[in-house]
């Protein structure tokens, strides 16, 4: 049997989220996070079959897909550490915790590890703004950030 | 025997290492042969105490906390079982002061009910109040919500009645209700916490809404950096739908309503009512300009009531016990309880539902109990990232609405930062400016070149170069994004920036600015 060509699997995979979700009201951003969910990213291909699909505009589709922060234009690394940098974890530390995760990945923010561990990146108040500082890997939460709790995520990753 | 123990499910306890301490005491108690329930609770808003264990015993229900999973065995080794005394006992948790000391009306169940027990929500009195709107028209809804004195607890305090009034007035052949769960403020956690401890009392919340002006359809906007209270919210839908609380008869009456959750896609401005919307369309989360007012044109152009999580929770209260035993609570033109968000560098922070009117004071210092470091308490911010920064000399303001105006501050969603003497003012300032720059929508020039602009010149003052010349600057600034924004984010970030520079002006002094840099 023949592979099939990468864009097709890819146009397959996208039609049967939009199938999923067409009959939302608003379908748009249901759709685009469930491609994300998919492919762990939104691949540029998927949106022109997005427009066609909702009878929309490729411009528009592209407008939406980027006014929103959620939304990756590649894919992220296996891992997703999202750091909180809103000010009640200022108050607590997070300059100096973000500095610390920074040196033990050896990644900035909005930087993927060379072996595609993980991801950092900021995010601006997780709702524990009474156990800061917080951060969230994987969806999962973590409360009053410290040094072994760093210790704890870079060898959770690494893994 | 078997024995009831409960273990919050709250992202808050969770980030404190609830899971494990749930498994801890699972494992443990089958290797005792403890015959053990494990309920996974709310939060009751105590997060230095987190992950707070409670049992129940013949006495009533007894805590202990906060509880980390290498802690399990000792406590069923002191018999907590059945009460037993340990060194993380805390007694009786409604005798702690910190909630004791509370009026919880909203919360009244967040922390002790089962979230998902639609049986454990009416048994702890929920659905009295819709059951109670199912008998009455709609304009008696809506007359009993507008004379409770609730205003929205999104941030405007716009009252929720009057807004209800006009989606009423307004023909249609579809209405809605939104819920706005995009809490983004920073020090807010509110309605997370409702959505995971209690999500009965939104739905609701939701439902008496939909009866009081005949919308049909409800979305709850939830922020996507909530997945647990998305996924508590989707259950308790089911739930509520399997019991004919939604659904095409809400608990046998003439009218449907059902509930829809979505999910937000990390856009802070998509907390304004109208990006909101437009978001909910699947278009970009550009602010409206208004009129015309959302609840004329809203969601795909029909009358839409659109409230904050808290606002729609505490509908069911005011419904049960009536306008005025809600309105009774508070003080001037700000009426009933205001969940209180304490957080940041405090001792006891959390959650704190009390009347209006407490002085600032009172909040950070008596309830707070100071800062977590021990250092003085420098600055208090008060309603998020929009927010005024407040100096010691203006705790005396009352926890008011329009007290707070009064001194060019806000309550916004009753989140309160607290920051010792280590807070750098002019950092604080100019973060407020790059995370408009950052969250701007993009539709008015002033929110999106402004906040740009304001913290290139606050990196100069930094630097010491010409500084006065950058402080008028900045001024000027903050002057144009005030009165040249379409919304509150370009129009009230001057909030944080002004108020930092005119109550902590050493922070922003050449002399110290300039040895700071050295
Ligand atoms: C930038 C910005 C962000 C906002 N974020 C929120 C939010 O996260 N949650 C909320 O309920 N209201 C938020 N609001 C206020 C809403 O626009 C609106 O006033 C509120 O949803 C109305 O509901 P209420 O009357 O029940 O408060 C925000 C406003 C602005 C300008
Ligand atoms: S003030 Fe800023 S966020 Fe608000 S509408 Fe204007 S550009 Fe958009
Ligand atoms: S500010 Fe960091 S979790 Fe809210
Ligand atoms: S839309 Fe341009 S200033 Fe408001």
């Amino acid at each position: 049997m023949v592979m099939q060509p990468a864009s097709t699997e890819l146009a397959a995979r996208t039609a049967a989220v939009i199938s999923e979700m067409k009959n939302l009201e608003g379908p748009l951003i249901p759709i685009l996070h469930g491609v994300q969910e998919e492919f762990g990213y939104v691949p540029q291909e998927s949106l022109p079959i997005i427009a066609e699909a909702l009878n929309i505009s490729r411009a528009e589709v592209h407008g939406v897909f980027t006014f929103y922060h959620d939304f990756r234009h590649n894919p992220a690394g296996r891992h997703v550490l999202k750091v909180c940098q809103a000010e009640a974890c200022q108050s607590m530390g997070s300059d100096a915790i973000a500095a610390q995760i920074k040196q033990t990945l050896g990644i900035g923010f909005h930087e993927t590890s060379k072996d595609g561990a993980v991801t950092l990146e900021p995010i601006y108040c997780l709702g524990l703004c009474a156990c800061a500082p917080a951060a969230m890997l994987d969806g999962e939460v973590i409360g009053r950030l410290d040094a072994d709790k760093i210790e704890e995520i870079a060898e959770e990753v690494r893994k | 025997m078997s024995v009831t123990i409960y273990v919050p499910g709250d992202s808050g306890a969770l980030s404190l290492g609830a899971e494990k301490v749930a498994k801890a005491i699972a494992k443990e108690a089958a290797d005792r042969g403890v015959d053990a329930k494990i309920v996974r609770n709310g939060s009751r808003g105590l997060y230095w105490l987190e992950p707070m264990v409670e049992v129940v015993t013949d006495a009533g229900r007894v805590a202990y906390g906060p509880v980390a999973a290498k802690d399990v065995a000792s406590l069923f080794d002191a018999g907590f079982v059945t009460g037993g005394q340990h060194k993380l006992s805390l007694g009786d948790p409604e005798k702690l002061p910190y909630v004791a000391k509370q009026t919880r009306l909203t919360f009244a169940r967040c922390g002790i009910t089962d979230p998902l027990s639609l049986e454990d929500y009416e048994a702890h009195g929920g659905l009295t109040g819709l059951r109670n709107a199912v008998k009455m028209a709609p304009a008696d809804i809506v007359k009993q919500v507008t004379e409770s004195g609730l205003r929205g607890r999104g941030g405007a305090g716009f009252p929720t009645g009057i807004k209800w009034k006009t989606v009423l007035d307004t023909a249609a052949d579809q209405k809605y209700i939104v819920c706005n769960a995009d809490e983004g403020d920073s020090a807010t956690f509110a309605d997370r916490m409702i959505m995971e401890g209690d999500p009965f009392v939104l739905i609701e919340g939701m439902a008496i809404a939909g009866l009081a002006t005949h919308a049909t359809k409800g979305y709850v906007y939830i922020r996507s950096e909530y997945p647990h209270a998305i996924a508590v919210m989707t259950k308790a839908v089911e739930v509520a739908r399997k019991a004919g609380v939604l659904g095409k008869s809400v608990l046998g009456s003439s009218q449907g309503f059902d509930i829809e959750i979505r999910s937000g896609a990390g856009a802070y401005v998509c907390g304004e009512e109208t990006s909101l919307l437009n978001s909910l369309e699947g278009k970009r989360g550009v602010v409206r300009a208004k009129p015309p007012l959302p609840a004329i044109q809203g969601l795909f152009g029909k009358p839409t009531v659109i409230n904050n999580v808290i606002s729609l929770a505490s509908v069911p209260i005011v419904m049960d016990k009536g306008a005025q035993y809600y309105k009774d609570f508070g003080m001037g033109r700000s009426r009933g309880t205001i969940p209180i968000q304490i957080a940041g560098n405090v001792k006891h922070g959390g959650l704190f539902e009390v009347a209006f009117g407490l002085t600032l004071g009172e909040i950070v210092d008596e309830i707070g109990g100071g800062t977590a470091s021990g250092r003085p308490v420098k600055a208090v911010q008060v309603g998020g990232p929009l927010g005024a920064y407040f100096p010691r000399a203006l705790f005396d303001t009352p926890f008011d609405y329009e007290a707070f105006a009064a001194k060019d501050g806000l309550i916004g969603h009753a989140g309160i930062t607290v920051f010792d003497d280590s807070a750098d003012m002019l950092k604080q300032a100019r973060f407020a400016m790059e995370f408009c720059a950052i969250e701007s929508c993009g539709k008015c020039t002033p929110c999106r070149i402004g906040s740009t602009r304001g913290v290139e010149t606050l990196d100069k003052l930094a630097q010491n170069i010409e500084p006065e010349k950058q402080l008028a600057l900045v001024t000027d600034l903050c002057n144009t994004m005030k009165f040249g924004s379409l919304c509150a984010l370009g129009g009230f970030t001057p909030y944080p920036v002004m108020s930092a520079i005119n109550h902590f002006p050493e922070d922003f002094r050449p002399a110290t600015v300039a040895q700071a840099a050295e």
